[in-house]
């Protein structure tokens, strides 16, 4: 367990001859994928701006995409989820996202409801 | 041995001794402290998105909060906190490195890894030091309302920010700050800022090119700049002049952008400071030859997970505090 690793990223697409060439493989990919976080935050084009997607407009939706990416990758390769058994991986990995993602529904559904409330109510708090 | 104890093809499931999940309990103990972690952090991020979606048009913009450079003078958003990110992402990287050359028994190696990735929390936290001192110190100041609304200032034909410095007027005024030597002895009060309000007002008043910001947004996603007349008359709204960011006021707007702001990276921060100080401990350990003697790195390994988590939140705390 320990001593081998899977070495192949991508599904296969790119294989390395050793761990520690894996290794830089990942970091270079990460680096890239934060070069292009931080170019589109600084220059937020304006189409992906402007148009929407289920309540949030595309920018967004790219980062928390290219976030998830980061994360998988940092999980899989940094901390050897991908060499360890696929139970203990599952155990790990759904156990938060299902709750994680219950939390995010109920939390933002309920924060836009009083988002309506503060807008169309008869509160006045914004003066 | 005992003779519950089997091998091979009729092992006994209760007998003890297996490992199903392949994994030492050191090992999976830290996975099981990650994954509530994990859940923790999850927690104050959702209620960081549940605040900012209940005040979504009034929400500060991370860009134009976060623009500083260490010795640098200008606007450069996102560029310090990349830096940063680079930084962790790199001593993760030093990290992982560590743990292969601790699987191949590579004493020197692991020391000099490890060493660097101590390097680079220092300096991230560092970092984040800074970051969290400017965000105090605050940029160009502004008026909160009596509704506790922040007005921030513009100029008419540029756009671009002023700060009350720039335009207030030196009033001669008796107020100073009240101590409680000279006066009521059991009260006290905080430094005060360096314009008073009516100082601000007036020096608005006397600057026809002056335009009032509020916080809240347009279709664009950019701040309402306010016209000269709807300026004044917001004006008379003006309860105190904030500089800076602290729990209870901020200048860039919402303030519970502030508190979440200085809770999560704060919570982060302190993750990774307990981080460098377990390295530490570990490094001293490889150094001290400990894990040599044990033939087994595992140690290594498990400070590893820690650190790794580390980065992978600050990968969401750069997500929703400075992208998003």
């Amino acid at each position: 367990m320990a001593h081998d690793h899977k070495l192949e990223i991508f599904r296969g697409l790119v294989k390395f001859k050793s761990n520690i060439s894996k290794i830089w493989g990942v970091l270079i990919f990460l680096s890239i994928i934060t070069t292009i976080e931080v170019v589109l935050g600084i220059i937020r084009p304006a189409f992906l701006v402007e148009t929407s997607f289920l309540g949030m407009h595309l920018l967004n939706w790219i980062f928390i995409i290219l976030t998830l990416v980061k994360a998988y990758y940092i999980a899989w390769d940094f901390m050897h989820l991908r060499d360890e058994k696929t139970a203990l991986r599952r155990v790990i990995v759904w156990t938060p996202i299902f709750l994680v993602s219950y939390l995010i529904f109920i939390l933002l559904f309920e924060a836009d409801y009083i988002h309506e409330v503060y807008k169309e109510g008869f509160i006045k708090w914004n003066f | 041995m005992d003779t519950t104890v089997t091998t091979g093809e009729e092992q006994n499931v209760w007998g003890g001794g297996n490992k199903p999940l392949g994994a030492s309990y050191g090992k999976m103990m830290m996975w099981f402290f990650i994954v509530s972690d994990a859940l923790t952090f999850s927690g104050f991020l959702a209620a960081y998105g549940f605040s900012r979606f209940k005040f979504i048009e009034t929400w500060p913009i991370a860009d134009e909060v976060f623009t500083h450079v260490p010795f640098f003078h200008g606007n450069f958003p996102m560029i310090y906190v990349a830096f940063m990110t680079f930084v962790l992402i790199m001593s993760s990287v030093t990290m992982v490195l560590a743990v292969d050359a601790g699987h191949k028994m590579q004493k020197n190696r692991v020391i000099w890894y490890m060493f660097l990735t101590i390097i680079g929390g220092i300096i991230f936290v560092g970092s984040q030091g800074w970051e969290w001192a400017t965000f105090i110190k605050g940029d160009h100041g502004a008026i909160e309302t009596k509704g506790g609304r922040i007005l921030q200032f513009v100029d008419a034909k540029s756009g671009e920010r002023v700060g009350i410095a720039d335009f207030a007027k030196e009033i001669a005024s008796e107020r100073t700050q009240h101590e409680n030597r000279s006066g009521i002895w059991f009260t006290s009060e905080g430094s005060l800022p360096s314009y008073s309000v009516t100082e601000v007002v007036e020096g608005f008043k006397a600057n026809s090119n002056l335009l009032v910001r509020t916080e809240l947004k347009n279709e664009e996603g950019h701040k309402t700049v306010l016209s000269r007349d709807e300026s004044l008359k917001n004006l008379l709204n003006a309860s105190q002049v904030v500089e800076g960011a602290n729990l209870i006021h901020n200048e860039y707007g919402s303030r519970l952008f502030a508190d979440f702001f200085f809770f999560i990276t704060g919570f982060h921060g302190f993750h990774v400071f307990s981080g460098i100080v377990i390295n530490i401990i570990i490094f001293f350990n490889v150094v001290l030859g400990t894990y040599e003697k044990r033939r087994s790195y595992e140690m290594v390994e498990k400070v590893g997970l820690y650190w790794h988590f580390v980065d992978l939140v600050w990968v969401f705390v750069f997500t929703f505090f400075y992208l998003v």
